[in-house]
């Protein structure tokens, strides 16, 4: 989404409560003072829509609608120089991942390819315990874009000649071997 | 010194000679490591993304394992995606509350966790318990002449720099330098890899490779300590090239593996042959 200079306030929805579902230390973006070390230190801020230090101010004021269109989080690569040098202590990039989960749960069309790699990953370790990364790569380029793999090919077939490639037989049927921590841990989150 | 070892999925896979190399490595120096019975997987940064409660509870499975085949001992981990899951999930289970959660969560596994696992990046063993001066003493085929460029990635050292400079790290420098290698330093040292950018957005992510790769080529080869870092800077290289218009081609080998070519272990150990660039020029300046 593209995101005016300007924003009218008065005439956009709010939710004065979205700092606070940032769990466990959103909260203390109350004390981010927009100094923007965070844009400053970003290695993929260039390519976002929004910079981090705009992100974090929307996120303050609980435009909630255009933290969530906004591509930036799904840029972070988790390299945690944000947080390692925010003047206030915030906790950034983790703050990043809750913004991912959201966006995930409220199912965002637009986000589809970018959760798709979460799921993926996901399910690959639910089913095995470990990761399997041709089955991970596998389910991800075929929930996305099969044809895309074609561009990964030739590096796939340098890695498998390599042996740094293990294809293994999927096996998709019967218990995963974290069913049951996966189970409790949706439970006790209240999501079953 | 005796050690637990918690290998990670790639070790076991796509970077078994960083696995192989570092056991090899601890042997000659006389130390004693376990693999950790059981494991699974971290959880690495999707785990978070899924669910609060999945992101520490996947990596609490694996401390509550170490804590009870520990008998007191550290785990070592040679992945800084896991050691930085790890590293978090022991500062949140500081909070008792959460710790408690954690545990109603491991209880379907007949597990507990009682926050008390020390963990270990491989790099901070190899430069705090060792040293620079107990490595020297190891050293058969000094790697004279050879110039490295250290690259610790970002997990390796943030963000908590458990034992060493977020910003300007330097554990590598000791260890290269008592291996006989030139440091080559360059301005890219911590900076990220790019991570899973390379597969979702890989525009973005083969610039960010590239960067690096660009400031460490006056190098003869880069020195790695993480498997993902690995991945992203070996395996890319054409397609970096690509982005950035002109050709970039320099062997990456972890760090172990440098340790052990000097150390004179055999290529069993070192698994050299596994890499995408491959490393025949660096053994062609050691054999100058």
């Amino acid at each position: 989404m593209t995101t005016p200079d300007v924003i009218n306030l008065t005439a956009t929805k709010r939710d004065p409560t979205f700092v606070n579902r940032l769990t466990p230390a959103g909260h203390q973006l109350y004390t981010c003072i927009q100094c923007g070390t965070c844009t400053a230190s970003c290695p993929s801020a260039a390519a976002m829509d929004i910079t981090p230090r705009q992100m974090w101010r929307m996120v303050q004021l609980g435009l909630e609608d255009e933290v969530l269109h906004s591509k930036t989080m799904w840029l972070c690569s988790t390299c945690y120089q944000c947080q390692a040098r925010c003047p206030r202590g915030i906790p950034l990039t983790e703050t990043i991942a809750k913004l991912k989960q959201i966006a995930l749960q409220e199912r965002i069309e637009e986000w589809r390819e970018s959760t798709a790699f979460y799921l993926a990953f996901s399910d690959v370790m639910h089913r095995y315990g470990r990761m399997r990364e041709v089955e991970f790569m596998a389910r991800y380029f075929l929930s996305t874009n099969p044809l895309g793999a074609l561009g990964y090919a030739g590096m796939g077939l340098t890695l498998l000649r390599r042996g740094k490639l293990r294809p293994e037989l999927p096996r998709l049927r019967g218990e995963g071997r974290l069913d049951r921590l996966f189970d409790r841990v949706a439970e006790l989150e209240g999501r079953q | 010194m005796n050690y637990l070892f918690y290998p990670g999925c790639s070790m076991e896979a796509s970077a078994l000679e960083y696995k192989t190399s570092m056991l090899a490595v601890f042997q000659t120096l006389g130390a004693e490591v376990q693999e950790l019975d059981d494991w699974t997987c971290c959880g690495a940064s999707v785990a978070p993304v899924m669910s609060d409660l999945l992101g520490l509870a996947l990596p609490a499975r694996n401390l509550a394992l170490a804590e009870k085949a520990g008998d007191g001992r550290q785990m070592v981990v040679g992945c800084s995606a896991c050691y930085v899951r790890f590293q978090c999930t022991n500062a949140a289970a500081a909070d008792r509350v959460v710790l408690e959660r954690i545990n109603l969560a491991l209880e379907v596994e007949n597990l507990s966790y009682g926050g008390t696992v020390q963990v270990r990046h491989m790099l901070d063993v190899l430069a705090n318990d060792f040293g620079p001066g107990v490595i020297a003493a190891h050293v058969k085929r000094p790697l004279t002449g050879l110039k490295v460029a250290p690259y610790y990635g970002c997990q390796t050292v943030r963000p908590y720099s458990a034992f060493d400079d977020g910003q300007s790290p330097f554990s590598m420098v000791g260890i290269l330098e008592a291996l006989g290698a030139t440091v080559y330093h360059h301005l890219r040292e911590a900076h990220c890899c790019g991570t899973a950018l390379l597969t979702t957005k890989s525009d973005v992510g083969l610039r960010i490779a590239g960067e690096i790769l660009e400031a460490a080529s006056p190098a003869d080869c880069i020195a790695v300590v993480c498997p993902m870092c690995h991945m992203n800077l070996d395996s890319y290289q054409d397609k970096v090239s690509q982005v950035l218009g002109k050709p970039v081609k320099i062997p990456v080998l972890f760090l172990p593996q440098l340790i052990g070519l000097a150390f004179g272990l055999p290529d069993r150990a070192l698994q050299l042959k596994r890499h995408v660039i491959s490393a025949d020029p660096v053994l062609a300046r050691l054999a100058a």
